[in-house]
Parts: C-alpha cells; structure tokens; sequence
C-alpha cells in the first residue's frame, strides 16, 4: 500500500495505483480525453496533468503510479490555464460541425469544451482534409474528427491483435489509416466497431442505415419483421438515461411494433436452435468422432472473419452452424413466410444487434441468401436503433411491456445468456450434456464460464469422461487458446481443450462495437447480470425443452444436422487474404 | 583470437615504437567534404611513385573545420607540422619540399591560436589516431580503461564514476553513475546499454566527429558499461545519414572481436558483451530515447510516458542504460586515469570537458572541447577569434531546438549545466550558435520552431498541435501581421507546450521561442507595431529606397524588377513604389553603386 496526499486529502491505494485512478477514489476527477479503463495509457493528450507540491513540473497522472508520501496538486489556476489551453489547442484542430457529428451530445471533447466553458477558440482553425473510408459498410473512419488520441489503434493492436489500424505521416499531418494508407476494408479489418466504441469523439461511428429501414417501414409493399439479439435489451435503456443492465425486453418489443415492424422476433429463438445444432455437433464429434476437435463456436462474425484471416488452417474446427440471427432471418422468410402467407420477396427482415460486424455478415458468403433473397436485409446497432425510437417520438421509458411474436420469438434462459462471455458454451452444455446423458446436468449454472477473466478453463465430466473447454473473449486472447491446441496438433499430445467458445468483443456482445458508448468493465458485469437475472428468472431454461423449438423440427426442420436443417442452417467458411490485393 | 592483457600491451608498445614517417589526411565528412579524398588519393599515388618509405593514413576531424583540408607531415628527423586549407597544388608543393626536400612549407601552416584554452580529452584521438585500426587505438591507450575495469568489481565501477561526476552529454545532464547503477541494482536475465547516436540539432556534429574519428572509444565505454550494469548484448543506434560512422563503428566492432574485445570470454575475464549497429530513419523525436528503444524494437519512433525509466523498463522491458556517444567516450579514460583525474577538471556541479560544435557569426568555427565552466565570452573571443567580420555580438544558442538564445550581456555565464538552465537554455548535446546584429531574434525562434514543426512525432496534442500554432504566430509577427494580443497568445502555447508535452522535444521547444521574447522583447515589439525588423531579414517588414545622389540612373534595377514597381527614366531617375514592391531584393542585389537602400 502507498500512502499519499492528493489536494490535502491523505489517500490509501495500493503500490502501482496511477494518479489519476487514486483521485477518482476521493471523487476527484481529473480531466483526460485518451487516457481509457480498458487501455494503457498512452499519455497522448496531455490534458490530465497534475503537479507534484512545490515542484514546477507537471506530471501526467493516467501513467503516473502514486508514490509514496507525495503530496499531489490536481487543480489551480496554472494547471487549469495549461489545460484549458491544451482543449483549445485540440479544438483548434478540430471541425467545428458538433450539430451534424454522430456523437452530438455523446462526445468526450464536447463535453470536455462545455465543462471548460470555452466560448471562443483562440487559436486560428487549421484542418486537413481528409477523406470519409466508408469502405466497410459498417464502421466509417472519418479521420478529419480525430484527435489523435490513439485509443483506436491501441485497442485495434493491443485488445483485438488485428492490426487494422495504425498511425501513418508523422507531425500535424499524423493520421490513422491502415498501413500503407489503405481502405479499411482492404485491410485486416475484422468490423468488430470496438475501435468505435472507444474512439472518444465522432471520428469513428458506425455506418448508419436507419435512412434504409425507415423507407422500408414506410412502404407498403413491405412486410417489416424485426429481431433484438440478447445484449441489445440490457443496453438500451442507456440510450434513455437509465442504468446500464437494466433490462428493458417487453418495452423494446412495444417500441419496435409502435415503429411499424409488423413481426417482433427475438434472436435468442434463434440461439435455441443454434444450440441444438451446436450441442448435436459437439456429440457427433465428441462422441461419434465424425469431425475434427475441439469444436469452436462462430456465433460471433468478427471472430469468424478473424480466423478466416489470420488462422486459415483451423477451419475444420469450426462449428458449422449459423449465428442465431441468421438462423431467425432464414426462418422469417422461409418458415414464417409460408406460415402467415406472406411471399418471402415482401418480408424485409431487420436485426437489432450490439455488433458493427453483423452488417458484413448479413452477405458474407451465399449462404446468407439460402431462403432465396437476402435472409437479413439490414442489421442496425443498438446505438442506432435508440436514435430511431427518438426520431419516431416514443417515449421509451413509458412503454407498457409487451410480448414478442409467436413463434420466433419464444426463446428459453439458454438462448438469453448467449450475449455474455461464456454464455454460449454455458447453453451448449446445458444441452450437450443432456444429448449424451438423456438427462440434465446436475446444476444448471456453469458459473466456471461466466465472468471477465480474458481466458476461462474448465472441465467437466459427462459419462466419466472429462471435457475440457475454454472461453475467449477480446481477440487478443484468442492467440493463447489456439496455440495451445495447434501445439498439441502438431506435437501429437493430448488436446488441451474440446470445446472452445470465442467472442471478439472483450466481455462478450454485451460489450458489442455496436453498444451505446461509455462501456467499461463494471458495465459490461451489470449488462451480463442483467441477462443472467432474466435466465434465472425464466421458466425454460435448457434449449432443447424449448417447445416451440422442438415444433419447428417437428413441423419443418426434421432432424437436427439433418438434410433441410443442413441446408437452411449450416454455413461454410474460406481462408480469406489479409490484405486485399 | 582472444588477446589477454599482456598481448594489448605488447601491441600498445609495438605501435609507440613506431617511428616511421607519415602523412595523415583529415578524412572525417567534414574534411571529405573540403575535398580530402583528392588529397588523400594523390597522396597514395605519389608516395607510389617516388617510392619514399612514408605511410600515408587517414584520421579523424580534429576540429578545425573552417580550414579543412588538413594535413599532418610527420618525418622522420623533423617536427611533425600541420598544414591547412591543403588544395590539391598545396599538396603537390608540400609533397614536393617538406616530404621529398625535407623543408617546411610555411605557406599553409595551421594557425595555432584558438587552441591554448581547450582541453582535449574526448577528441583526445580524432585527427590523432587512424580510426580504422585498432593498434593506433591501443597505441594511444586504447582498451586500458577496459582492462582495468575489468579487475574491478561493478560497484567499484560504480564509485569511481560517482567520484567523476560524469553527467551525461546528450541534454539532460543526468548523473550517469546512477543511471548504471538503477540498472546494475535490478536482478534479470537480460540488461542492455544503448549508444544514442541519434544526434539531430541542427548545426551540431560532436557525435559525429567522436565516432569518425575515434569509434573505439566509444566502443571500450560501452563494454565497460555492459560489465558495470551487467549487459551482455549492447546497441549502438546511429542515423543513417551518417554512413561514414556506421562504416566506422562497424570496422571497429570486426577489428573488437578478432582481439576478442568483443565477444565470450573478454580479455580472458569470463565476461561475454557483443554490439550490434541499428541505424535510425531520420526522425529526430528517435534521439529521445523511449523512442529509440521503441524504434530498435521496430516500432513507430513515438516516445512513451515516464515511469517507467528505461534503467527498469527499457527495451523489450528489460533494464536498459542509454548514453550519448559523448559520454560513453568519456568513459575509458576516467577507467585508465581515475575518477578524481576526471573530476579535478570543471565547476563543482559538472566535471570535466564538453565538446560543442561552434558555428554560426564566428571566425574560428568549428568542434572545440573545453573544460565546463568556461565563460561563453572565452569560447566565443579567445577560441573562436571573435564575431565574423568584427560585428557587434548579440546573442549565442546553445542546445539546438531545445536550447535558448542567450544574449550578449550573459556572455560572462559559465558553461556548465545548471547556469545555462538558468538562464532558459540547455547544455544540450553541444551545439553554440554565435548570433550579431544581423541576426532577427523573431526569425531564429522561427527557425527552430519549424523544425520542431516537422519533427514533432505527432503523438502527443500539445506538441502536434502547440507547434503548428506557435509557428503560425512567428510567421504572422516576421510578416508583420500580429497584434501584442498575438504575442500574449504565443506565450501561452509556450507555457502550455513546455508543461503538458510527452517528451523532451514537445517540452523544449518553446525554449529558443520564450528565451528570444524574454531577452529580445523590444525586437518582438518592434515587428509587431513598428512593422520593423531591426536586423533586416524580416522581407516582409523591409523596403526598398533608392538613394537619388548615389544613382547613376543606369536602369538596371528597373529591368529587373519582377513586377513593375519600379518607375522613372534614364533621365529623371527611378523610384520604387513600395506599395507593388514584393521585397524580393533583387534590385538591391542587381544595384552595382549600392544605391538602393534596404530598411
């Protein structure tokens, strides 16, 4: 423990604490626009500096450890002017369009600017022009905003280990931009949206479609269905003030219908099914040994982008079947479609997602269009979708909760947890075990699974034989699990894992590129709880007892892995280069 | 073949015993540069030819570049002379009278003034010894230190670097006992020791000079370095516009390892240290050296915030000692003379010499080593002969772009770190610019402030963008734009620069800015409400008259005025009209009666 003073008031932290985080413990805050809970810090802003008592230097105090004894100074009329002076700097650098920016109201130097009352800069303008890479089609870089905080291309390097984006030129003229000053999409971009969601002003957002939907639920001709992934209802409310976690499902289905969605169906349907294609997959391949181990779950599409990209040769260990959401936009327009009477080519499906990456995945290869048509036709993100129920002048908070539709929309506890870290392994076994035992295992919380830790392992024993598994979740922890398993390939040893769940997104889609902004380690733990009360609360908790999930099979599927299920609800996966061209 | 000590002293007695006659070419850049390698290759050919039994060698810089070509003749029988300013017909006549006829030419002697009041300890060699063998090294004491060291313990090392008070070269002026012993304390199984030869001020080129002329030096610093912290692997991270360097260090780093000074079992010692060479890209940001080690490490040259000290957590976060090559040629002889020799030269707070490259309005210019706590006014007068064509002395610079202009009336201040700091300068690594009346204080903080402008790495807000703006002030007060609001504005950016920037280039760059408005207030004044630039080289403060008396009405400057402002005739006379005028100067340089004049 160090023993310290900051503005007179003696502090307790322990060895290693920065400046900056022991301050925040006696509710002192000390402005920064780079420095960010889930990052190191880079000190690039320069706007957290303190001084050390009786010293003339100032000192950063996102990386600088509290030391013992010091006696630190946080506000005076010298450090305020050098601050002041440096968010002037940086707005003087900066386009002047707050109106018209996606982060309007939600911007850190916005908001910074306002808590400095800075009414004027006094510095001349001077501003580059610099091109929009809308390349993507789901994350836009719009490097004319940025402030060159670096927060983007840590989290792109050091969280996710993709190395999309890096810092080019040098001087006033630095900029990011994947290296060699390539497109985004010609990049090793994996469109997770995590550099987005940490980007502190709006020079990274997603790329925005609501223009798309509301045309659509404005025609006629249309038939609109919509459907909300897990994560989405314990972040929304945010959008509306509340606290993050709060679950808001049954207002959610009111405000998607009051939109003019005809249909409201829920991907945790979907996720249902994905886990008895899954959990049959795991027992085919465990069991019987038909297929490579371990099995490795692609609910998630950066994740599967990134194995495409950077692990080529593990492709026979992905699980083959679909991500829930593809699953419900295939039924919707061929299952659902057929049911109501309704020709598939009206049904304009749309998905509510925490994800940027689930507007690649709704075409990345053709069997996305097996229902005949485009099975999603636009993805929105969670951000996105909370701007719509504003601009349609729902008062969210208000709403009367309602129902979801039948059938697509009756999903168990299982298909819920699938928006947290470990959620999809924990619903697979939940069925898995049942698939091999023909009964359900004795607890139904796999609590080994849940949580932040970058890596989780675990076994457990079906039959007497252990099964092993480990849950990633941030793409730069992946690294550690997969070289683990090839060693053992290569090395003909034992395999360390047989089931193995990814997600790019540290935290799990709760923490999706996608989600309203802010997130930080204690929101992504409340986001998740709030979907684990949800499980503990619902009645149907294993997917496989999900009624209306056996229906479907029964009425239209036929059997699990079976020809029409292979068919709708299977994919394939192809070693893609890292660079285009 | 690994050398024990007693071989390094039979070479050292062989080479002493040498008593052959010689010619030895001044071949560093600068002297290359004055054309050197024409000297040198007549030389080669002539010596052929005659067939007279005479070595010809290259060496190092030994300082006095404003008459390279330089040639030393050292015959046998005779005194060795120096000659000067060698052209390509001096040497044949030098060849011809003193090497062939044993008679000195006094056409072309060096002038010897300008070096009673310098002491030559770190460029004891350059211009001496041939860098490029390793016996003319050992010759002249070379590998001593290192032998002696290595019958020490560490700590002793420790101490007796503590006893010289060495601080280091490149700027800050850290003790560098404690640097190495920060390092030598912390237990790991890798420690490194770095040679920042990144030296980038503009005008400066001590470093350069160290390592061309005398990369062993530099290289024994290091191994003893490596022994101290406890290092087995070293880097010398040198800029790639210097090649010769490079080509030299890495000539030395072969000749090292053939005599096993360089390698396992060092000097039979059981001690193993090699070096490797990595060359840096050209940013100057890369001299810093958390960006150093990001840029051996192959990484963007971008410098990361302290603590953690590279002593700790350096390169590839193992504890790591960076010194400027300066210091690290300090070393060997404070090993080989003792730690109380090193210190008995200096003021109390910075012992022995410092090199600076002293350049700008002065006559001798040129690489100088003298003892810290010299007056500028001794370096300026006594060494360097005064200001160029006798003007009047304003102001000198000294540390580059970090440094600060001091002005004249401190020209009795001591050259050792902590006056200059007080007075807003640094010692930096050794640059000392001589300014006179001619020179525009407005225009010099301009100067270093693009530089900075187009250094600046960009990482951090209040350097990327504190540059860019306080450039855009200096360039609106030299165009005679700005408002004393301006002025006020610009020294806000400088405080603000100076205290929140990440690292040493951010954080000094506003020195020369606030140094020249803290001295030279008055000029700053004058360029902003006068619209006048008292030196002159302001264009856009200036206009053009011409002198009606002193005309001879010839035209000349009329047909040469690139936009019409000048008017009249032949027999009228001219007149410019300062309203078109776009003070491009060419009729004042065009006027052959120096009729125009220029105010």
């Amino acid at each position: 423990m160090v023993k310290a003073k900051i503005n007179n008031i003696e502090i307790e932290v322990s060895k290693g604490t920065t400046i900056l985080d022991a301050a925040k413990k006696i509710n002192i805050t000390i402005p920064t626009l780079c420095k960010h809970p889930d990052l190191v810090a880079s000190a690039a802003c320069g706007i957290c500096v303190v001084k050390v008592k009786g010293t003339k230097k100032m000192i950063r105090s996102c990386c600088t450890p509290l030391e013992e004894g010091m006696d630190i100074i946080t506000h005076d009329a010298e450090l305020q002017k050098v601050r002041r002076t440096v968010v002037e700097l940086i707005l003087s650098n900066h386009p002047n369009d707050c109106l018209q920016c996606p982060r309007n109201n939600n911007c850190e130097l916005q908001r910074l600017t306002a808590d400095f009352g800075i009414r004027e800069v006094p510095y001349p303008q001077f501003l580059r022009q610099l091109p929009v890479d809308a390349s993507t089609k789901t994350i836009n870089l719009i490097p004319e905003k940025c402030i060159l905080c670096g927060r983007c291309v840590h989290v792109c390097q050091d969280l996710q280990d993709v190395w999309a984006l890096s810092f080019i030129e040098r001087g006033h003229n630095t900029r990011i931009s994947p290296a060699g000053d390539i497109n985004l999409s010609e990049s090793p971009c994996i469109r997770c949206g995590q550099c987005s969601a940490h980007c502190p002003t709006g020079a990274i957002a997603e790329y925005d479609q609501t223009g798309q939907v509301w045309n659509h639920l404005y025609d006629d001709d249309k038939y609109c269905v919509v459907q909300i992934a897990p994560a989405v209802r314990v972040a929304i409310g945010e959008a509306f003030g509340h606290k993050g976690g709060e679950n808001f499902t049954g207002k959610l289905y009111a405000a998607l219908r009051r939109l003019g969605f005809k249909a409201v169906f829920d991907t945790c349907f979907g996720a249902d099914v994905t886990i008895i294609e899954e959990a049959s997959e795991f027992v085919q391949r465990f069991i019987h040994k038909k297929g490579k181990l371990p099995l490795i779950t692609t609910c998630c599409p950066s994740w599967v982008d990134f194995m495409e990209k950077f692990y080529p040769q593990m492709i026979d260990h992905f699980s083959s079947a679909k991500s829930p959401h593809e699953i419900v936009g295939v039924l919707s327009k061929t299952y659902y479609a057929n049911k109501i009477g309704v020709d598939p080519s009206r049904i304009y499906m749309v998905s509510i997602m925490p994800c940027t990456a689930k507007k690649f995945e709704i075409s990345r290869s053709k069997e996305m269009f097996i229902s005949g048509y485009q099975d999603i036709d636009v993805s929105l993100t969670t951000r996105e979708l909370g701007r719509m129920i504003k601009q349609a002048g729902i008062d969210f908070s208000g709403l009367d909760p309602e129902e979801p539709d039948h059938i697509l929309g009756d999903y168990t506890g299982a298909g819920l947890i699938f928006g947290a870290t470990g959620g999809v392994m924990e619903a697979a076994l939940r069925t898995a075990y049942n698939f091999v035992t023909g009964e359900n295992y004795k607890e139904i919380v796999f609590k080994d699974v849940r949580g932040l830790k970058g890596v989780k392992e675990t076994t457990i024993t079906i039959k007497g034989v252990d099964i092993r598994i480990a849950v990633a979740h941030g793409m730069g922890n992946v690294e550690y699990v997969l070289r683990r398993v090839e060693d053992a390939i290569v090395n003909q040893k034992e395999l360390p894992y047989h089931f193995i769940e990814v997600m790019a997104c540290p935290g799990g889609c709760v923490g999706g590129g996608g989600q309203p902004y802010g997130v930080t380690d204690k929101l992504r733990v409340a986001r998740a709880n709030g979907l684990y009360n949800e499980d503990d609360a619902k009645e149907i908790r294993y997917s496989h007892e999900n009624p209306y999930v056996r229906k479907l099979y029964k009425e239209f599927l036929g059997e699990p892995l079976g020809e029409k299920a292979h068919k709708l609800l299977h994919t394939r996966y192809l070693p893609r280069p890292l660079y285009k061209k | 073949m690994n050398l024990d000590t007693n071989q390094i002293n039979h070479i050292r007695k062989k080479v002493l015993s040498n008593k052959v006659s010689c010619i030895k070419v001044g071949m560093a850049t600068c002297g290359i540069a004055a054309g050197a390698q024409e000297i040198y290759d007549f030389l080669i050919e002539a010596v052929k030819k005659s067939k007279v039994d005479v070595e010809v060698r290259k060496c190092g810089c030994i300082g006095a570049c404003y008459i390279e070509p330089i040639v030393e003749v050292k015959i046998q029988g005779l005194k060795p002379v120096t000659y000067s300013k060698v052209d390509i017909e001096a040497i044949k006549k030098i060849f011809e009278k003193h090497v062939l006829g044993k008679k000195v030419v006094t056409d072309y002697l060096i002038d010897e003034e300008g070096s009673s009041k310098q002491v030559r300890r770190v460029l004891r060699n350059c211009g001496i010894i041939d860098p490029e063998s390793i016996d003319d090294y050992i010759g002249s004491d070379g590998y001593q230190g290192l032998i002696k060291a290595l019958k020490s313990k560490p700590e002793d090392i420790i101490e007796t670097l503590k006893i010289s008070g060495l601080r280091g070269r490149g700027g800050g002026g850290f003790p560098t006992w404690m640097k190495w012993n920060f390092a030598k304390n912390i237990s790991a199984e890798e420690k490194y020791i770095i040679c920042n030869g990144d030296e980038g001020d503009p005008g400066a080129y001590m470093d350069r000079s160290i390592l061309e002329g005398d990369p062993h030096a530099v290289l024994e610093g290091m191994v003893i370095g490596g022994y101290a912290i406890g290092a087995r692997k070293g880097f010398l991270y040198i800029r790639a516009e210097y090649p010769l360097a490079v080509e030299r260090i890495q000539k030395a780093i072969e000749q090292a390892h053939d005599y096993g000074l360089l390698g396992d079992n060092i000097l039979d010692k059981g001690f193993n240290f090699d070096l490797e060479v990595r060359l840096g890209a050209g940013a100057f940001v890369c001299g810093e050296e958390t960006a150093l080690i990001a840029s051996i490490e192959g990484k963007r040259g971008y410098p990361r915030p302290r603590p953690p000290y590279p002593s700790v957590k350096g390169l590839w976060d193992k504890p790591t000692v960076i010194n400027n090559v300066e210091t690290l040629a300090n070393i060997p002889a404070i090993f080989d003379k003792g730690g109380k020799w090193f210190a008995s030269l200096g003021s109390p707070q910075s012992k022995g010499t410092k090199v600076f490259a002293l350049t700008g309005k002065v006559k001798r210019s040129g690489l100088i080593e003298v003892p810290m706590g010299i007056t500028l006014q001794e370096v300026v007068f006594d060494i360097g002969g005064g200001v160029l064509n006798d003007k009047k002395i304003k102001a000198v610079q000294t540390g580059g772009p970090s440094g600060g202009v001091i002005p004249a009336q401190f020209l009795d201040t001591p050259l050792d770190y902590e006056s200059l700091q007080n007075l807003g300068s640094i010692m930096g690594s050794g640059g000392m610019i001589v300014m006179d009346e001619d020179d525009c204080m407005v225009d010099i903080a301009k100067f270093y402030m693009r530089f900075c402008v187009d250094e600046s790495c960009g990482k951090c807000a209040p350097c990327r963008i504190g540059t860019y703006q306080m450039l855009e002030y200096l360039k609106k007060i030299s165009r005679g734009q700005a408002t004393e609001d301006d002025i006020e504005k610009l020294q806000d950016i400088c405080v603000a620069v100076q205290k929140a920037a990440l690292c040493g280039l951010g954080q000094t760059a506003p020195n020369p800015t606030l140094s020249t408005l803290k001295y030279f207030n008055q000029e700053y004044l004058e360029h902003v409400k006068d619209r006048k630039c008292r030196a002159g080289k302001c264009a856009r403060l200036l206009t053009y008259h011409i002198i009606p008396k002193t005309c001879k009405k010839c035209g000349a400057c009329f047909h040469v005025c690139p936009v019409k402002a000048i008017s009249g005739n032949k027999n009228e006379g001219y007149i410019i009209d300062n309203n078109k005028c776009i003070r491009c100067g060419k009729c004042y340089d065009t006027c052959r009666f120096n009729a125009i004049e220029r105010k």
